[in-house]
Formats: structure tokens, sequence, C-alpha cells
């Protein structure tokens, strides 16, 4: 069978962990940050896919990047008004847009399910060019997804730490103590719902480019895909830390995730079975801390019982 | 400085349940005013407190701080001139965010722009020596999450968040009660100290009667959603414990329900 993974395997799987590493952050701001669990994310990646692949196919490769990730934003600020404004529940709300974006990313993508972007100038066919003849030529592909993480990572990184996103940050903490330094905690749902669309559909906007097509499925299963990055990132660093360290583990979580699935594949798994996969690492990875506690209070508890009486002294009264 | 003019509040109006938590009240006071607040539970202490803090809105009558009709703002807005501290020392702080980044939110307060960083040098450094002059030890632990610190120290680093920009107005409901007696004591020393420095206009609620008659300018009794005295300067001064009991036995013709308010703290 050879080695596990072979160099070009482990490349492909670090360009998608990088890839995919946008919606894990997007889950970070909004799940760890903001203690939303926002349901529109499937919606909103194919959404960022459809606007950028459209509007790449117009001609403007450029332009396609910031489009998909406006577009996510209109996405976040409609579900954020639905929870702020209108009293609906933050993940009925993420169900609700999520469900509406279907019809809006087939209208986005001209009435068809999938469009190719075979013959389209991209960032990616973009850089492929600047670089054709120099050593990286066959990185470009890896290249542009690191730019754009680092990017996005740093900026986020600087965005948590000023006073907006300190605010944002204590809304999913203590919203009364929010409310107290004098902060409408509707604003900072919105503006982080609206930080965490758009770096969603930004990875949506990648990833149609990277795979030279825009499918209405792309999305399908992407919130849980995303948790599973996010909580082996957030295990790695076992919380501890500044928003800096945290981050980065969060797009080393991301990597190592489609590591594992590449090594699922090389072991023959069916494609099918990939998604079966994902979940159950969700599975695991958000109830391991809880199981270890059980098994640790059941061994003490076992340990007490097996303390016979004649053992204690009794204390005379 | 704080005026209530014929507010009134009933909650679950229509229902079996139906209780006129605030009725009719009236109250003003003066910039600079320490007022404790003692009476029993179910008296409307703590729903005057939100009624000011805008928690809910009032069924009727208005509310004015230093001239300024608050009773449409809502809590949010009101809260960057009112510092609340409340009995739970869990309810004023982010638990996962360090001591300096609490702080931090607390004082830039509407001071700047929502992309200004919130921690920069200077800022931290003052920050420090603000809390260094309680002398609990917490300016060497600005990077610990406030959810690591004891009830008496979250305490603390929510009164000095109520006031490192000083508020209009200061409402301290029963803050010290959840605290072990020598912490509450200490975390009612830095209360008076900083009440003082920034001349703050206060309301205290405490169930501790002696310490009601000794603390602060002025002492009111609630009842029923309504003042049943309120008073100030030497009659103040000459009231005892036991008068204050046979007042209240003499208005409602009852005697005073709760033995807790009785002992000391």
């Amino acid at each position: 069978m050879g080695s596990l993974l072979t160099l070009g395997t482990l490349q492909t799987a670090m360009e998608l962990g990088f890839i995919y590493s946008l919606v894990a952050l997007a889950l970070f701001l909004s799940y760890s940050m903001l203690n939303v669990c926002d349901l529109s994310t499937d919606g909103c990646f194919i959404l960022g896919c459809a606007v950028g692949a459209t509007v790449a196919i117009s001609g403007h490769p450029y332009l396609a990047i910031f489009a998909a990730m406006g577009a996510g934003v209109l996405s976040g600020f409609i579900t954020a008004q639905l929870q702020t404004r209108f009293g609906i529940e933050s993940i009925l709300a993420g169900i609700i847009v999520n469900t509406g974006l279907y019809t809006v990313n087939i209208f986005a993508m001209g009435n068809r399910s999938q469009i190719s972007l075979n013959a389209t100038d991209t960032v990616f066919t973009k850089a492929k060019a600047l670089l054709a003849g120099t050593p990286f030529a066959d990185y470009y592909k890896l290249i542009v997804a690191v730019l754009f993480v680092v990017a996005a990572a740093v900026l986020l990184v600087m965005f948590l730490r000023t006073r907006l996103g300190l605010s944002i940050r204590a809304t999913g903490d203590n919203v009364d103590m929010v409310r107290a330094s004098s902060i409408n905690p509707a604003r900072t749902i919105t503006v982080g719902l609206c930080v965490s669309n758009a770096l969603t559909a930004l990875g949506g906007c990648l990833l149609g480019e990277y795979q030279k097509s825009s499918d209405i499925q792309v999305g399908t299963g992407m919130v849980t895909i995303a948790l599973a990055a996010l909580i082996i990132g957030e295990t790695l660093s076992r919380g501890h830390g500044g928003i800096g360290r945290r981050v980065v583990f969060v797009i080393i979580g991301s990597c190592l995730y489609r590591i594992i699935m590449a090594i699922a594949m090389r072991l023959n798994m069916p494609a099918s079975a990939l998604k079966l996969v994902s979940a159950v690492i969700v599975a695991v990875a958000i109830a391991m801390p809880y199981v270890k506690q059980s098994l640790s209070d059941h061994r003490k508890k076992q340990a007490a019982m097996r303390i016979s009486e004649e053992e204690t002294e009794d204390v005379k009264c | 400085m704080l005026t209530l003019k014929h507010v009134t509040k009933t909650f679950h109006p229509g229902t079996a349940n139906e209780k006129r938590a605030l009725n009719d009240l009236s109250l003003r006071l003066e910039t600079g005013e320490f007022v404790t607040i003692i009476g029993s539970n179910g008296a409307g202490k703590s729903t005057m407190f939100n009624a000011i803090c805008g928690t809910f809105p009032v069924d009727e009558g208005a509310i004015f701080l230093d001239g300024k009709n608050m009773t449409g703002l809502p809590d949010y807005r009101r809260a960057s001139v009112i510092g609340r501290v409340f009995q739970d020392p869990m309810k004023g702080t982010a638990p996962n965010m360090t001591i300096e980044e609490n702080l931090a939110l607390a004082y830039a307060k509407g001071t700047r722009g929502p992309l200004a960083f919130a921690l920069n040098k200077k800022e931290t450094g003052f920050l420090r020596d603000s809390l260094a002059e309680f002398g609990m030890g917490l300016e060497d632990r600005m990077k610990t999450k406030v959810g690591l610190l004891s009830g008496g120290q979250r305490q603390v680093v929510t009164l000095l968040m109520c006031t490192i920009v000083p508020p209009k107005l200061l409402l301290l409901d029963e803050h010290t009660a959840a605290l072990d007696p020598a912490t509450a004591q200490k975390v009612m020393e830095i209360t008076n100290i900083l009440v003082k420095r920034h001349c703050l206009t206060t309301m205290m609620i405490t169930h501790n009667m002696s310490a009601a008659l000794t603390t602060g300018t002025r002492t009111i009794m609630m009842d029923d959603g309504e003042i049943l005295f309120d008073m100030s300067g030497e009659q103040r001064a000459n009231t005892t414990l036991e008068t204050l009991l046979s007042m209240y036995s003499a208005k409602k013709n009852q005697t005073f329900d709760t033995d807790r308010m009785l002992m000391p703290d």
C-alpha cells in the first residue's frame, strides 16, 4: 500500500485545509466568541462560491473576492436582524436564512445548479501565470490559500483586540456586563455575524475558484466540517493563551482535519463515507472532555466504595 | 440629580399573580448624596433599581437623571451614566476574559471609536495602578481570566469597572451580601473610598439595618412599593435600630418580618 500519505496528497490536504480554515475562523468568531451557533454557514458558503464564480466569469477575478464577502456580510446581517430585532431564536434564524439562501444561490448562478470556471480567470490562474517559471510554480494554489488565510487571520486578531472586538467577545461571555458597559448587544451580534459570514463566503469563493466550479451541493455539511476543525484546534490549544494563539490553532486544526480525511481516502474509504467520518470526529472531539471527567469521577467513586468501615476510626461522642 | 416622579410598575397585570411592585413612587436625590435603602423581601428595592436602569419599561411616571428624562432610553444607553453592582459576583464581569480586558471594556465606555485598540501600554499601566491601590494583589494578575477569581475579588473588579469612568449615579444592590464577613468589610471599605473620591451620588440596598444607619447620608425604608420613611441629618443620627423597628411597627401595625435584617453581617 506504500506510505499513508504521498507528498502530493499532503499538499492537496494542506491547500484544502487552509481554504476551509476560513470557515473554521468564521465559526471561531460566531461559535466560540459570540456563543451563537450559526446554521446559515452551509448556505453562506455556497453563496460566496456562487457570487464569486459569477463575478469572476463576468471578467473580474479580484472583484469576485470582494463581491463574495459582501454577499456574506449581507447574509450575516439578515441572520442577525432576525435574532436581535424580531426575537427569533439564533439557531432558528440560521436555519431560516439557510433555507432561503438555496433559492438565492440558484439565482446567483443564473438559475443553474452548477457553473464551470474552467475557462475563467481567477486569483489562482493569475497566481499561476505570475509564478510560472519560478521554483514556486508547483505551489501556486497553496501560496494563494496561505496568503488569504494569513491576511484574514491577522485582520481577525487585530479586530478582536479593538474595543468593538472586545465587546463582541464579552457578548458571548456575559451579555449583562456588555449592557452595563453601555454597549448595545444587538449591535455586537450584528457586527460579529457580518464579519463571520464574510469569512465563510470568502472560503466558499476560494474553494469555487480552486476547484474551478460552483455547485449548489458544495456547502452541504460545511457547519460540521468547520466545527470539527475548530474543535480540533481548540482542543490542541486547550483554550489557553491569547486570541492570536487560538486563531493559529484553529488553522492548524483545519489542516489536521484535511490530513485525517486524506488518510481516510488512502485507506480506500468510499467518498460517500467521508461525511460520516467527519460527523464521528466532531462528536468524539466534543464528547471527549466530558467522557474523561465522567471516567475519572467513576474511578474515584469506585475507590471510595472499596474503603471498608473498619479502616476509619470512630469518633467518640 | 435623580428624580423619580410617580413611578408605577405592576408585574403580571390581570392575572392571579398580579403584583404592584412600585406604587406611585416619588423620590429626589441631590448630587453627592449616599442613600441606603432597607426593606423586607418584595418591598420593591431591586425593582426600583431595575426601573432606574431601564431593565424594564415602567407603567406610569418618569425618571430624570441630571435634568434629563431617561424613561424612554434603553438600558445600555442609561448605563453610560449609571454604574450598578449586583449581589451576584458573576453578574458584573465576563469570566472568560482577563482582568485587564474586563477593565478596558469598562474604561472605554463610549469615549473612543469602536475600532481603536482596546488596550495600549499607557492604559494597562493606569488600570493596573487603579487596581493596585486596593491592596488585594490583583494588579499582578492582570492577564488572569476573571472566572478564576474569588467572589470578593470579582466584586472588587466590578466596583472598579463601575467607577473607573465616574458615573453620575452608582447603584449597589446588596453587593456584599454573598461574601464572607471579612471580605464584605473590605469591599465596603473600597466602596466608601471610591464614593468619596469621585463624590458619587450613590444608592445602596442592604439587609444590615445598623450598617444602613451608619453608612452614607440618608436612609430610606421601602415597603410594598412605597417609601415608608426617608430620613437624613440629625433625625437619622438620633435613630437607633430599636426606634427604627418600632417606627416600622407603628406605621404598618405589624412587626418586622425578617430576622435576617437584625443580624449583624
